[in-house]
């Protein structure tokens, strides 16, 4: 077993020499932890690989970033309140999921019990067709879909979720009947959509980004095009008052005193500021947000309203 | 592609950093609990300072390390390093247990060099047709897959298969615990928030293998493995022979793991299984898979590795991650600004090349590397005092479930399990059909649930379930494996009859 030990002495004294990389005075004053509630790999994880880098460089600090995934974000989120408070322990938000988990069943936290203190992206809804589709437009789908009521598959990621929410809403409003495939993750509902098991897929911009030229976007939820996509509609422009997608940001437990979550709040829009940053997401398909701490309050008053109106009217919750 | 790609990936700063890679990922990957995944998500960071084709190198030879690397831990305490190595366990364990552990992991390495081999070469030659493979399969397919690998549990189980039916359906049921992956209903957590997270299939893993090997440790006196008393010489070349005479088995396997790994939702254990049960559907008379049979070892490492370089084909050709590990690749290749698709391999596709090479390089110093490290975690396992096995096993099951994903439930969920198992082991119920309930009941139920909602909205539900022919080549396979064991002893048995009726 020694062989065995002695790697894990080698890990931790290199996590260690890492964390003492450098000290500076003011916060932050150490390394940040950054807990993602959802595995690697997703929209969540890639977007806070974005940041570390920029935080890096600008706090002299390494914000760290793990993984605490389980019960679609709420496992992690059920813990957010017992850890510490000193700033140094963030946690991975997103929106729907902090709204519509809470109101579906008891899952250990409730959305109150969540400090968000900045929202700094989000990934627009869009519909997304594969090139060889034979709907060219958002009225092909939609004209498909009168014709022959729930018979136009639509794939998206997990049930209740952003895509979920999106595909509700827009039936609603375009008067049609689709039928929704969850599947798991955003990688695996583009793979059925790529592989025509569906007809078409409620995804979002950062698809059409990672895809390129195999597929189409039919439309983002944007209040104006993407610059990704200058080609692309938004829904406003084609008649259907549709801005929005998964937000994401961070928060820290419930007792962080208010200088340190502004200091926080101060720091990652800091990060956002930033033209490479800014850049960088743009090109990987996000849409930049900037809702601090201060603003938070009112942002999610009406994404909350928004969103359990929707689920309410679907029946997922009561 | 040409070879000035292979120039740049001999460069002494990719060795090096191969090198760094494989033997640290095999280390990782030979501790229950520390996943590929996670190692590789762990060095992420250290690859945003470097050239994309260096930080790819480096990250495809901890994953191939990695999926070496759970051997160890399979062959020596029949405790799966990483799930990719459930089917090592089977006869990995009995030849330690006998003394053959050295044999045994020598021999794994040569299967894991020449699955990663015939992987990597599939990468570099056939990429882009073989990722089509990805897409062709759909939900129904899945639904079949797993179902297939659930039938497996009747050919595994041979002499027991009602309690192995049993085990298989008690990890269904397991599998069910939590939020549901698509559904999101929260199912069987009793109100108890342990639960909201579900069964984490490595800790799992753990309870149910690792538990049972200490419990037993400390119940009896003898030595943990047995030990020959005369020094022997170094094993390898008598490993080599036995790799060499069972080459077609290296083949095939390799080329089922290439091709399980290219499918996103199956993975290295599926690979593993299906390899170990075709290796035993066309056994030798006289070999005895689960008894300590090298062509189980062989079967099983070489297509886990193969997994590594057949995932790296929907990856890098879709932007679609093969396994876990290669979403986490893809998230940083994403970071530096690398984008996926055709296009990186059609135009200059220099990195993706380079990258390749790469990937050979790792996988053929895995062969040294492999052999020295295996030799010297054997000589540990032997020679340690149980006095201090026991407790430096139980320390590291304890830290190894909690970093899963940092969670105390993992811990106490493995902690009951292990008991639970250790009891059903007294009544003859081994642990890997309920572990492959638990791995494949939940790409059953989402594939049964997507397959019916679509067919269900294409008014065509027979056709979606019984009518493409993928799933329908599957079904055949699985009532083939099925009636397999049943044909076999017919057969045996007439085979006695007639040599009684030659001896008249």
């Amino acid at each position: 077993m020694l062989n065995l030990r002695t790697v894990k002495t080698v890990a931790i004294a290199s996590a260690l020499s890492l964390a003492a990389a450098a000290g500076a005075l003011a916060f932050p004053d150490k390394p940040i932890d950054y807990i993602i509630p959802f595995g690697p790999g997703g929209e969540s994880d890639i977007s806070a690989r974005f940041q570390q880098p920029f935080f890096k460089d600008k706090f002299d600090q390494d914000l760290v970033v793990s993984y605490k995934p389980g019960g679609g974000g709420a496992v992690g989120w059920a813990q957010l309140n017992s850890m510490a408070t000193d700033g140094h322990t963030i946690m991975g938000i997103n929106l729907p999921h902090i709204v519509i988990k809470p109101a579906q069943k008891d899952v250990g936290f409730t959305t109150g019990d969540i400090n968000a203190f900045y929202m700094f992206h989000y990934t627009p809804d869009a519909v997304v067709v594969t090139a060889d589709s034979p709907y060219q437009t958002l009225a092909d789908l939609v004209e498909d879909a009168k014709a022959n009521p729930a018979s136009v598959t639509m794939s998206g990621s997990g049930k209740a979720t952003a895509n979920h929410l999106a595909q509700i809403r827009f039936d609603k409003m375009a008067g049609i009947q689709t039928t929704y495939v969850p599947f798991k993750g955003t990688g695996a509902s583009t793979t059925a959509n790529l592989g025509k098991q569906v007809k078409a897929q409620w995804g979002y911009t950062t698809v059409g980004a990672a895809q390129g030229d195999a597929v189409r976007l039919l439309a983002v939820a944007m209040e104006e095009r993407h610059p990704l996509f200058p080609d692309v509609p938004t829904f406003k422009e084609l008649g259907y008052d549709m801005v929005g997608g998964a937000y994401r940001g961070m928060a820290v437990p419930k007792d962080t005193p208010a200088e340190t979550v502004k200091a926080l709040s101060d720091a990652f829009g800091e990060i956002n500021a930033d033209e490479a940053f800014r850049k960088q997401m743009l090109d990987g398909g996000f849409a930049l947000l900037d809702i601090d701490a201060a603003g938070m309050a009112d942002f999610m008053k009406a994404r909350s309203d928004e969103y359990l109106q929707a689920a309410k009217e679907a029946g997922l919750i009561e | 592609m040409d070879f000035s790609n292979l120039a740049n990936a001999l460069t002494f700063a990719n060795l090096a950093l191969a090198l760094f890679g494989v033997i640290a990922g095999t280390v990782i990957g030979s501790i229950p609990g520390l996943s590929a995944t996670m190692a590789v998500a762990v060095l992420v960071p250290i690859t945003f300072a470097m050239a994309p084709a260096s930080a790819l190198i480096m990250l495809g030879a901890i994953y191939t390390g990695a999926i070496y690397g759970g051997a160890y831990s399979a062959i020596l305490l029949n405790t799966p390093g990483t799930p990719s190595a459930i089917a090592t366990t089977f006869d990995g364990y009995p030849m330690a247990k006998r003394g053959d552990g050295d044999l045994a992991v020598a021999i794994a390495c040569y299967a894991s060099v020449t699955g990663g081999m015939i992987g990597a070469l599939a990468l570099l030659l056939l990429a882009p047709p073989l990722s089509q493979v990805a897409l062709a399969f759909g939900p129904v397919e899945y639904l079949w897959l797993s179902i297939f690998g659930l039938s497996l549990i009747a050919s595994l189980s041979t002499g027991n298969v009602l309690k192995g039916l049993t085990g298989g359906a008690l990890g269904l049921l397991l599998s069910c615990v939590g939020v549901a992956e698509i559904s999101a209903d929260i199912r069987l957590t009793f109100g108890s928030s342990t639960l909201i997270g579900g069964i984490e299939v490595v800790g799992a893993l753990i309870g149910l293998y690792c538990i049972p090997v200490l419990i037993d440790l400390v119940a009896t006196p003898e030595r943990h493995l047995k030990v020959e008393e005369e020094v022997r010489a170094v094993r390898f070349r008598e490993g080599a022979r036995i790799a060499w005479g069972s080459r077609f088995n290296l083949i095939r396997s390799s080329v089922i793991g290439t091709v399980i790994g290219i499918l996103p939702g199956a993975g290295g254990s599926v690979a593993g299984l299906v390899a170990y049960s075709e290796a035993k559907r066309t056994a030798k008379p006289g070999q005895k898979f689960g008894e300590g049979e090298p062509d189980g070892i062989m079967a099983t490492e070489s297509a886990n590795n193969a997994t590594v370089g057949g995932g790296f084909i929907p990856t890098l050709v879709l932007g679609i991650p093969g396994t876990p590990p290669d979403a986490v690749i893809l998230g940083a290749l994403l970071v530096q600004g690398v984008r996926t698709g055709p296009a990186l391999f059609d135009g200059g596709g220099s990195i993706v090349y380079t990258f390749i090479f790469g990937l050979f390089i790792a996988t053929i110093l895995m062969l040294p590397t492999g052999l020295l490290i295996g030799r010297y975690a054997y000589k540990t396992i032997v020679t340690i005092p149980k006095t201090i096995l026991v407790p430096a096993v139980g320390f590291m099951t304890i830290i190894g479930t909690f970093a899963i994903r940092n969670s105390i439930s993992d811990v106490i969920i493995m902690i009951t399990l292990g008991a639970i198992g250790w009891v059903l082991s007294r009544f003859g119920f081994a642990a890997s059909p309920i572990v492959l309930g638990l791995i494949l009941g939940p790409i059953a139920e989402q594939g049964f649930v997507q397959a019916w909602i679509i067919g269900e909205a294409t008014g065509n539900l027979t056709g979606m379930f019984f009518g493409r022919p993928i799933s329908l080549a599957i079904i055949a396979f699985t009532i083939l494996s099925l009636l397999y064991p049943l044909v076999q002893s017919r057969r045996a048995k007439r085979l006695i009859k007639m040599q009684a009726g030659s001896n008249d």
